[in-house]
């Protein structure tokens, strides 16, 4: 399993996240979504994006399967598995637990 | 599940590569849609290969793939050279099969453990020491009142089992006229137990089916004989049989994984060893001894305590003894018992093949090593040609350790194929080098299972090839560099220089398998044609058996019977046939005066039998009707030079305990028990004996010889066999075989080695010749530049053919010396298999050396020829 950093942790709770509420998503959708939810504050590079997906594939946190839709263009769409919510649990409670930690520090400070 | 879905997607990489990208693809069509400018999103992506890679590499396993790709890469290249390499992997999987085979063999007879609980803590029981002959011997036979006392003896550390040879006795289910043979093995009724053995049905022996001599008459069926003989019916429990005088009740059958403990026989029926006839008897040696040592129990001191208790015993016992010289009894007394690891079991099978096989087995593995001498020249010449390919992969970024894997993954190619061709070869070449182990009427049956034993050795050896075939270039292909190699080579000569190397192993190592071989035919040859007395012709052999015993007259009446059947020229009698094995021995004095320290040996013939052998008689007369044993005798050379110092002892007397014998006749030498041994001092007494008060003895067994007037004698053999029970309704015969089946059976080991030997000799010489002439021909090939300057420059035809053959030859010649280093270093191991071939004969080192000479100049001319035949004008404008 390759290590995850601080971003990567963060890209992965925001790419599971944004697919517990609204599965079915394909990456461009996913990258669109961060963008708007953050208030355009957030934006996920592509070049991060797919591996990262790819990698929780492999993880079995989420899995995939091509579409086509109206358009007739095929599309690779993603949901999250059993063990992807409870990744993304822990993920959340993990992020919470260190921007808390990183708040009282700011505060003390 | 991941790690399985990324192996699985090693194997459709393609597909994985096209997803990706019509993923990134569909995504970038999305943002163009989206609004975004076209160029822009491409852009965001980066390069799409490299994006391509890194979604890949958490896809796929990255050195699986790599694997995979070298792999079909390899077998691509192997395609790509048919011939070159269907011939690789053909005499690999040759050699490779010969090796799993003689494994097998080995394995079969020598290294697997028993199916009992622990068979680790088995060791059997021997005795070495000089023999009453006079020679070094080693003997695994016990009385068994001394095994009795031996097993009170070491009672508390180990449990002792007697276990009698296992042999083929006449008994009948039902009239006596159906008798039959079955491999019969009397054993120590708490074998079983002991064993860790269950009954397949019914149940088998304990300790209290063994108490009383003559009192147990059960039998314990093998799981292979009840499968054959009563197809498995589970009520055989109950039945009984007859033999001798005795009536066997069958108790249970063995479990299947049993089959004795003699490997190399399958043993059919178990009985208790007081049912033997000879329980009772301490100058009887009939049994083998097994010692089951309890968990914890160190060898050595049971080993002083079983030698002290035996030497007791025996010491005990020469009290009694009469005829023998002191020293000889000194001797005997004087043996060193042994206890030997008996874990694969214990057999004669064992004792006479162990130094064959091995030796079987070693060349085998010189065959395999030139064999992969020659695959590994091959493939250092292919690599020559391809050091621009792997300078290439180097230049453009492959790692070294890559360019090793890709050239050990095609060695591996060569290797699993051949070991796949290989294994066939052996799944039929082991059942067959053991259905020539024994003569046919008594063969060898060793169990060869294919299991995970032989899996893994088969496994270990390809990787072995794989390494050997494949490293060095591998080393040779990751040291490239580019540089040089891209500019046309670095330095050819370095890669030729590893070729004559190998060359010389090569030829050393042939010259090695030709020698032995060579060995081995003389020593056959000398004894298939060693000089036998007598004339095995047109001679049958019939063992017959009386039931009961019946008197010398009666059995005359048959022998008169069967000369009236139409094709018998003579008809005699004797105790067993000469050549059959068996013997009987004993001391004699001269004159009244105290025994020699010489074993005599005796067979009983009747009138008409030095007749009937053709032996030639010397001096003296046949026997007559009316002689008795004792009372007479007719004495071969070897006795008359060994007892009567050479004197006319016609009319002289011999004694033999107490009995006494006037010599009446001399006759020719003949071989008695086998054809290795020297010619033993063999007295022919009278077929009727009488006992002590001068009464005829009832006689059991017999054998009866007919030479027939038909070329073939065993055309005869049915009819024998019917009239001999015609005659007298008493007799019957057991066994009926050839004088000349017997004369070569004396020579079924040596047969078959030499024709094993020869095979491998063969195939050696083919591929050492194969491998000289490839490498000359890639060095002519690679020297083509070279040799036109030569020319151009005016060499001649000789001159050539010495620059392109010298360096070869004279690697031939360095290879063959070696290989007489070798050869007379290795030929002590082997001294045992060999008769009267003499590995310092000129003649054994010559004829080899010549052979490999001839069949090098052989290999050699080819590439010559093209080296002089080359075209100056043409070769120096190519480039």
């Amino acid at each position: 399993m390759p290590k995850t950093d601080s971003l990567q942790g963060s890209l992965d709770l925001l790419v599971l996240k944004i697919l517990s509420r609204r599965p079915g998503l394909h990456g461009y959708a996913i990258m669109s979504a961060i963008q708007d939810m953050s208030g355009e504050v957030l934006r996920a590079e592509e070049g991060s994006l797919y591996p990262a997906l790819h990698r929780m594939e492999e993880a079995g946190w989420i899995r995939a399967k091509w579409i086509t839709k109206d358009t007739g263009r095929r599309a690779r769409i993603y949901e999250l598995t059993t063990a992807g919510k409870k990744q993304l649990a822990a993920e959340e409670s993990r992020w919470q637990a260190v921007t808390s930690a990183v708040n009282r520090v700011l505060r003390m400070a | 599940m991941s790690f399985w879905t990324r192996i699985v997607n090693v194997l459709r990489g393609d597909r994985v590569s096209r997803e990706i990208d019509e993923e990134l693809q569909s995504h970038i069509e999305e943002a163009i849609e989206h609004g975004r400018d076209a160029a822009e999103a491409r852009r965001a992506f980066g390069s799409p290969r490299r994006q391509r890679e890194e979604s890949r590499d958490v896809r796929v396993i990255g050195w699986l793939d790599s694997l995979r790709a070298d792999a079909v890469f390899g077998w691509r290249r192997l395609r790509k050279t048919k011939v070159t390499s269907a011939a690789a992997i053909l005499s690999l999987a040759l050699a490779m099969g010969a090796c799993t085979s003689a494994f097998r063999l080995i394995d079969a007879l020598l290294l697997r453990p028993l199916p009992v609980t622990e068979p680790e803590q088995l060791y059997a029981l021997s005795r070495q020491g000089i023999g009453f002959d006079g020679k070094p011997q080693t003997f695994d036979g016990w009385a068994y009142p001394s095994f009795r006392q031996m097993r009170a003896a070491v009672k508390d550390q180990a449990e002792l089992i007697a276990i009698s040879y296992a042999e083929r006795m006449d008994l009948t289910y039902g009239p006596d006229h159906e008798i039959e043979k079955a491999y019969l093995q009397y054993v120590s009724g708490w074998m079983f137990g002991s064993f860790g053995l269950r009954p397949a049905v019914g149940r088998l022996f304990t300790e209290n089916d063994d108490l009383k001599p003559r009192a147990h008459p059960y039998a314990v069926l093998s799981y292979d004989y009840w499968a054959r003989r009563f197809g498995q019916d589970p009520r055989v429990v109950g039945r009984t049989f007859r033999m001798g005088d005795d009536l066997y009740e069958i108790a249970g059958v063995a479990e299947a994984r049993f089959t004795g403990t003699e490997t190399g026989a399958v043993v059919d029926i178990f009985v208790p060893t007081m049912m033997h006839p000879a329980v009772e008897r301490s100058d009887w040696t009939w049994h083998r001894t097994l010692a089951r040592l309890k968990p914890g129990v160190a060898v050595e001191p049971v080993r002083a305590r079983l030698h002290a208790t035996s030497r007791a015993f025996e010491q005990e016992r020469a009290k009694g003894f009469t005829g023998m010289t002191k020293q000889s009894i000194d001797r005997f007394i004087g043996q060193k018992l042994l206890l030997e690891p008996a874990a694969a079991g214990a057999s004669g099978l064992q004792q006479n093949y162990r130094r064959s096989l091995v030796a079987c087995g070693v060349l085998v593995a010189l065959v395999l090593l030139i064999a992969c001498a020659n695959v590994a020249n091959l493939m250092t010449a292919q690599a020559a040609s391809r050091a621009r390919e792997m300078a290439l992969r180097v230049s453009i970024g492959a790692g070294r350790w890559r360019l090793v894997q890709l050239v050990l993954v095609e060695s591996a190619w060569l290797a699993f194929l051949a070991a796949a061709i290989g294994g066939l070869f052996a799944w039929w070449s082991a059942p067959f080098v053991v259905s020539r182990i024994n003569p046919p009427d008594n063969p060898a049956r060793l169990s060869l299972p294919a299991d995970w034993r032989i899996l893994l050795f088969g496994l270990a050896l390809t990787i072995a090839v794989t390494i050997l075939l494949g490293l060095a270039p591998a080393l040779r292909a990751s040291a490239i560099k580019p540089a040089s190699a891209l500019k046309g080579g670095s330095d050819p000569n370095s890669r030729r220089r590893m070729m004559h190397g190998l060359i010389a192993v090569q030829v050393a190592f042939c010259f090695l398998v030709l020698f032995t071989g060579g060995l081995f035919v003389v020593t056959f040859d000398r004894l298939s044609n060693r000089p036998t007395g007598f004339s095995a012709e047109r001679l049958l052999t019939l063992d017959t058996v009386a039931q009961p015993a019946q008197p010398p007259v009666f059995w005359d009446q048959v022998a008169e019977h069967l000369r009236a059947v139409p094709g018998v020229e003579t008809v005699a009698l004797c105790g067993w046939p000469l050549l059959a094995g068996n013997g009987w021995n004993g001391f004699v004095s001269i004159n009244g005066a105290p025994p020699g320290p010489v074993l005599a040996y005796f067979l009983s013939v009747s009138p008409g039998w030095t007749d009937a052998m053709k032996i030639h008689s010397i001096d003296g007369r046949d026997f007559r009707a009316s002689d008795t044993s004792p009372g007479v005798a007719i004495i071969n050379e070897t006795f008359a030079k060994q007892f009567f110092n050479g004197e006319n002892p016609i009319g002289k007397s011999f004694a033999k305990g107490r009995n006494r014998y006037d010599v009446v006749g001399v006759v020719r030498d003949s071989p008695y028990r086998g054809m290795r041994e020297p010619i033993l001092p063999v007295a022919y007494v009278p077929f009727h004996s009488i006992d002590v008060n001068g009464a005829l003895q009832p006689i059991r067994a017999g054998t009866f010889i007919v030479r027939t007037s038909g070329s073939n004698p065993l055309a005869l053999a049915s009819v024998l066999r019917q009239e001999v029970p015609r005659a007298r309704s008493e007799f019957r015969v057991s066994n009926i075989r050839t004088q000349a089946d017997l004369v070569r059976a004396q020579t079924v080991r040596e047969r078959l080695l030499a024709m094993l030997a020869l095979f491998f000799a063969a195939v050696a010489l083919l591929l050492a010749g194969v491998g000289l002439y490839g490498v000359l021909h890639y060095s002519v090939l690679q020297r083509r530049r070279e040799i036109g300057i030569h020319m151009a420059l005016g060499a001649h035809g000789a001159g050539i053919a010495r620059l392109v053959a010298f360096d070869a030859l004279s690697m031939v010649l360095v290879g063959a010396l070696a290989g007489v280093a070798l050869g007379m270093a290795s030929v002590r191991y082997m001294e045992s298999l060999f008769y009267q071939a003499k590995p310092t004969d000129l003649a054994m080192l010559a004829l080899p050396a010549l052979t490999i000479l001839a069949a090098a100049s052989l290999a050699a001319l080819p590439a010559v020829l093209h080296a002089v035949r080359i075209d100056p004008v043409k070769m120096l404008r190519a480039d």
